[in-house]
């Protein structure tokens, strides 16, 4: 009996009653328009920025390692430059310093050259004035000689031969004595 | 059933589990509930209660976490975040994609609310699933239900929502058939599956929870061998860790949902 009067107070389980559509209406809305209309542009909003941020953070390291691979490559370049001074230099510096010996060399040379010729021309010069010399004192002395020839007579061949012994010998007698006076 | 057993009626259907007038099984009198007090000839009941409680809960909950948000997130914060990031990037985002985000509050309110009232169902003292009164399943469904329709008018226009429901390059005794199941399937079994279904999930894990809890008792007390009151209050903690996971689904079952439906409107799947 009590079982069929609470069954006919009983709902359809299916159908509301409007107490608590009404206050399950007014529940979300609330619980909604706190949640969509304050907290949650809030945190989304915390959230962009915190994206950004680290999207902020990412770029700056990438712009930064950019900026030092691009140092590095010019570092490596003007080291790559200093290299190829260097050795420009090195080459230009042997190139001259061969130079430099070639000049020198021909210098000597011509020097030497002109030494020579120098010395070559004095001894001609010398050997010419010792020949003019000579051929007036042997011709002093041949026309002396052939004075003392005729002087004397010319009779026999053993005479003439010690006449041109003893003038041979007188010669180098005056010769040993020039000697003997230049050697004092 | 005499006068003096229903003197001392229990809920349990009127006759008291000490008199011996066999199993109480618990029923549908289990989920009315006799008015904490009256304002007028409004009566406030205990799932009222509770769906307040519910909501205050929840606002305090994200209050506390991200009324002052920082970009480095503290305490209650990262509980909060990781409790709308996962509403996000596990419901919303794959339907709506990237621009359903405008949607975020709604189904983020509907996520926490429903699974907050399932889970009364769990807490001492309360246990009672709010949506297995069904009052507090349809205005949800309700606005769901004009959500949709509202966003598949703006979106498509008005005939051509209707017009969009019918996939093209149908012959036309087929349009027969399909013209009727299409509309009603909007416009009648969606709204009434999504909130049946949560509704009657509430229900039965609620009438289970009842049934194992109250057997437990009963066989105790009345000195059957110790075995089945143990076996019973076993499958109560079974059930008890089922209808946890019962709980968390259904709130993210009737979550997705409303995103798939929204995502339909947006953009026709025909």
């Amino acid at each position: 009996m009590t079982h069929l009067a609470q069954a006919a107070t009983q709902q359809n389980p299916l159908l509301p009653t409007w107490p608590e559509f009404i206050v399950g209406t007014i529940c979300f809305v609330i619980v909604f328009g706190v949640l969509g209309k304050m907290l949650l542009p809030r945190i989304q909003q915390t959230l962009t920025e915190r994206t950004d941020q680290i999207e902020g953070g990412l770029a700056r390291a990438e712009e930064a390692q950019q900026e030092a691979q691009r140092l590095l490559d010019q570092y490596r370049e003007q080291l790559q430059g200093a290299r190829h001074e260097a050795a420009r230099l090195r080459e230009e510096a042997r190139e001259q310093g061969a130079q430099i010996i070639a000049e020198m060399r021909e210098q000597a040379q011509a020097e030497a050259r002109r030494i020579t010729e120098a010395a070559e021309a004095q001894l001609q010069a010398e050997r010419q004035q010792a020949l003019a010399s000579l051929r007036a004192e042997v011709g002093s002395l041949a026309t002396e000689l052939a004075g003392r020839i005729v002087g004397e007579s010319l009779a026999d061949t053993a005479r003439q031969g010690r006449m041109v012994d003893r003038f041979l010998d007188e010669i180098e007698q005056r010769s040993a004595d020039v000697r003997a006076g230049a050697g004092q | 059933m005499t006068g003096d057993v229903h003197a001392v009626a229990a809920p349990a259907g009127g006759c008291h589990i000490l008199h011996g007038c066999g199993f109480p099984a618990p029923g549908l009198e289990n989920f009315e509930f006799k008015p904490l007090f009256t304002i007028g000839s409004f009566n406030f009941t205990k799932p009222m209660l509770l769906a307040v409680i519910c909501t205050v809960f929840i606002i305090a909950f994200f209050w506390a976490a991200f009324a002052k948000p920082k970009i480095v997130p503290r305490g209650v914060q990262n509980l909060g975040e990781m409790g709308i990031l996962a509403v996000r990037d596990q419901i919303l985002r794959p339907s709506l994609g990237k621009k359903g985000d405008t949607y975020m509050p709604f189904l983020v309110s509907l996520f926490f609310f429903i699974f907050l009232m399932n889970l009364m169902e769990l807490i001492p003292v309360f246990q009672f699933p709010v949506p297995s009164r069904i009052g507090f399943v349809w205005p949800l469904v309700a606005m769901v239900y004009l959500l949709y329709l509202y966003l598949g008018f703006r979106a498509q226009g008005f005939p051509g929502y209707f017009r969009n429901m019918i996939p093209s390059g149908v012959p036309s005794f087929v349009l027969i058939i399909l013209i009727p199941v299409e509309l009603a399937r909007y416009l009648i079994i969606q709204p009434f599956t999504l909130g049946i279904r949560l509704f009657a999930n509430m229900f039965a894990g609620h009438l289970l929870l009842t049934i194992f809890a109250l057997a437990s008792w009963y066989m105790l007390v009345l000195s059957y061998p110790l075995i089945f009151a143990v076996g019973s209050f076993a499958m109560t903690l079974f059930v008890f860790v089922l209808e946890l996971l019962v709980d968390l689904l259904q709130a993210f079952i009737f979550t997705t949902l409303t995103a798939t439906y929204i995502a339909d409107s947006l953009e026709p799947a025909h």
